[in-house]
């Protein structure tokens, strides 16, 4: 499954690819592609996604503590 | 400009009148607190985030690198390069977010083609809804300035749409009743009453938005490649920095600690990537952007990025380069028969005839047809087909006609479709059928050649016919009569033989050669406006027919990786130089943080630069 969500206040191009790899190492990840330009960020994978996305928003938090991941 | 940069720029401005103030005092206690001042305001949000960050243990976080280098100075006494590395920081970081701000709403604003309301007939009665909610055969009514919420056919009513938004196209479209209609286009004279074909999710103005809002994910070479270089640049330079102030003078006792100190503060100030971390997919996003506004809708920087790097551009011929719509190009009447009663005879003859070559003939012929002479209709399949017309028996046909009526064809030197006509076994002549060229196809065709692509054509069509149309266009290569699995055999061929770093282009219409378009490394779908099947299976679509939007494309695509390249080479470049002269103690602190804002500014000056395309 592959989906999109939007991240708000990502204002630094270097922490949009830092966390992109950092999504990356996250075990059940397939794919996962952060666009700095459209504040967006793009996973794909096979596990169940809410257990995905609590990682993914942690990573965010580490990585980027004012940007937000936004469940649209 | 939103509160946040606002905010930044009250902080700069405060930061330099209070820096200014130092500047201009002479030297003394007064003159430190100055820059005591500047520095705090311009560092404190630097000094809070880098220490956050090294919480997570992040020492590569370019706010610590910017507080460790300004430390350095300060110890050194160097108040004014301390403050100067902090506020141009600030006024860089400023102008990133203002210009990639820029970018996104001028992007925003093109791709406003999102319906915020529709008014549907809820039992009898018209109420004003979300587009979601509306049900596939609800009936809409769009007023004349409103924008149409979902795809559907105009049940009532005529008007002409503005499509600009959607395809480049700034003359408008005349629609009737009976006519499909796309969402996004802007009503512009009539009331329409609409019954919907889909739902939102599935109408073209939702497919459209979520293409472009997803492009800028599927990433080019080049941006991966920054981001990889970034990733080793920053920690090589913080080493280099942290060996240079203490190798040297701990080696030499003639080498002060000081100067070397120094220069591996220049190290720190230009060890920040963030420039060109920005300016490459600023460029990309700034040429998606520029595309969509002729209507080329691109599914990705790399799809950007091969249209750039495509050698070899093979084409359909039908509906891509050729309108698919037949026309009588020659009327030739033989044995004694004019032309105008050769006309009146095949249209007569193929009065009740739905195929496409009979509808050209019925239309060149402009005029109604007395259905009451015509009886006696037979179809010889795969010849054509006889007829009674008053007292004359007509056959019309291809060359096998002859031979019903135990005839020899006669030679035909012209090539494209032929239709004979017989009246009572006397052969009066041929019609010449063509399919017409597309008005922008030979100077589109001409300038790709100019430009150095090799161009070749499938086509399904007729050997001649197809030799013709490649003649007529200049192509390179021509193979006819393909079946649609024999075109996707053939393309495979020709992906063999190209060099393997070029890139091969497919142009297609979409509705036949989704297999070819999905196999090419770019597959260009044309005159895409309200076709599912060529917006879901190519990776650039063309929302109009005209193959010179093809050019267009490749001149944009082109001119982002030039830009993107030129970002690259530049930044990469600047910094190589000052951190060399900063190694060997010929550049200055100043040096640095021109190498860090100045570049970032130029860089991304030249990358809103890919936004804009001349027509």
């Amino acid at each position: 499954m592959i989906k999109s969500f939007k991240l708000e206040n990502l204002d630094c191009a270097n922490c949009a690819a830092k966390i992109e790899s950092e999504i990356l190492k996250i075990d059940g990840v397939i794919s996962a592609s952060v666009s700095f330009m459209a504040q967006k960020v793009t996973i794909e994978t096979d596990d169940d996604f809410d257990i995905i996305l609590k990682k993914v928003k942690a990573v965010i938090n580490r990585v980027e503590p004012d940007c937000e991941l936004v469940l649209a | 400009m939103n509160k946040k940069l606002r905010q930044a720029l009250k902080t700069i401005i405060l930061a330099a009148v209070l820096y200014v103030i130092a500047i201009c005092l002479p030297a003394g206690w007064g003159k430190d607190v100055f820059y005591a001042l500047a520095y705090v305001v311009s560092g404190f949000a630097v000094i809070k985030k880098s220490l956050r960050n090294i919480c997570h243990g992040d020492i590569f976080d370019e706010n610590f690198l910017m507080m460790v280098a300004t430390f350095g100075a300060i110890a050194l006494g160097e108040y004014s390069e301390a403050v100067a590395v902090m506020l141009f920081f600030q006024i860089g970081e400023f102008f990133q977010s203002y210009a990639v701000n820029q970018s996104r709403k001028s992007i925003a604003d093109l791709m406003d083609i999102r319906p915020d309301y529709a008014h549907v007939y809820e039992n009898g009665v018209l109420k004003k809804v979300s587009p979601e909610v509306v049900k596939v055969g609800d009936v809409i009514v769009v007023q004349p300035g409103e924008r149409i919420p979902l795809d559907g056919v105009v049940l009532k009513g005529q008007s002409s749409l503005d499509t600009k938004a959607l395809t480049g196209e700034s003359l408008p479209r005349d629609v009737l009743t009976g006519d499909d209609v796309i969402s996004g286009c802007i009503n512009l004279s009539g009331v329409l009453e609409i019954k919907t074909t889909k739902v939102y999710a599935h109408s073209t103005v939702a497919k459209i938005l979520d293409l472009v809002e997803n492009a800028s994910s599927k990433k080019a070479d080049i941006e991966n490649f920054i981001t990889r270089f970034a990733r080793y640049y920053t920690p090589i330079v913080v080493f280099s920095a942290a060996a240079l102030a203490v190798v040297p003078p701990l080696l030499f006792a003639s080498q002060s600690f000081a100067e070397w100190g120094y220069r591996a503060i220049t190290f720190l100030v230009i060890s920040c990537p963030c420039a060109l971390v920005i300016s490459v997919p600023l460029s990309f996003f700034g040429g998606l952007g520029a595309a969509s506004k002729v209507g080329v809708l691109i599914k990705g920087s790399n799809y950007l990025e091969a249209l750039a790097k495509a050698k070899t551009i093979v084409f359909d011929k039908t509906g891509t380069l050729t309108k698919g719509n037949f026309s009588v190009a020659k009327i030739a009447p033989e044995n004694g028969e004019t032309a105008e009663s050769l006309l009146k005879t095949a249209a007569y003859a193929e009065a009740f005839s739905k195929h496409p070559i009979a509808l050209s003939i019925k239309q060149k012929y402009g005029q109604d047809i007395n259905l009451d002479k015509i009886s006696d209709v037979k179809e010889i399949f795969g010849v054509g087909l006889t007829v009674r017309l008053g007292k004359d028996d007509i056959a019309i046909g291809n060359q096998k006609i002859f031979a019903q009526f135990g005839l020899n064809a006669p030679e035909i030197s012209e090539v494209g479709t032929i239709v004979f006509v017989l009246k009572n076994k006397k052969y009066i002549g041929f019609l010449l059928i063509e399919d017409e060229l597309k008005e922008d196809a030979i100077p589109a065709v001409t300038e790709m050649k100019h430009l150095g692509h090799k161009l070749i054509m499938l086509t399904g069509d007729r050997k001649e016919i197809g030799q013709k149309v490649a003649l007529m266009l200049g192509l390179d290569e021509v193979y006819a009569e393909l079946l649609p699995a024999d075109k996707v055999e053939k393309f495979e061929q020709l992906l063999q033989q190209k060099a393997p770093q070029d890139k091969m282009l497919f142009v297609g219409d979409g509705i036949n050669d989704a297999p070819v378009l999905a196999r090419s490394d770019v597959g260009v779908a044309m005159g895409a406006i309200g076709s599912d099947a060529a917006l879901e299976a190519a990776d650039v679509v063309i929302m109009t027919d005209e193959p010179s939007k093809i050019l267009t494309s490749i001149k944009i695509a082109k001119k982002t990786l030039l830009i993107a390249r030129e970002n690259v080479v530049f930044a990469i470049g600047v910094k190589l130089l000052v951190l060399a002269l900063g190694a060997m103690g010929y550049a200055s602190i100043w040096a640095a943080v021109f190498a860090d804002v100045g570049v970032s500014v130029l860089a991304i000056l030249n990358a809103i630069r890919a936004l804009y395309i001349k027509n």
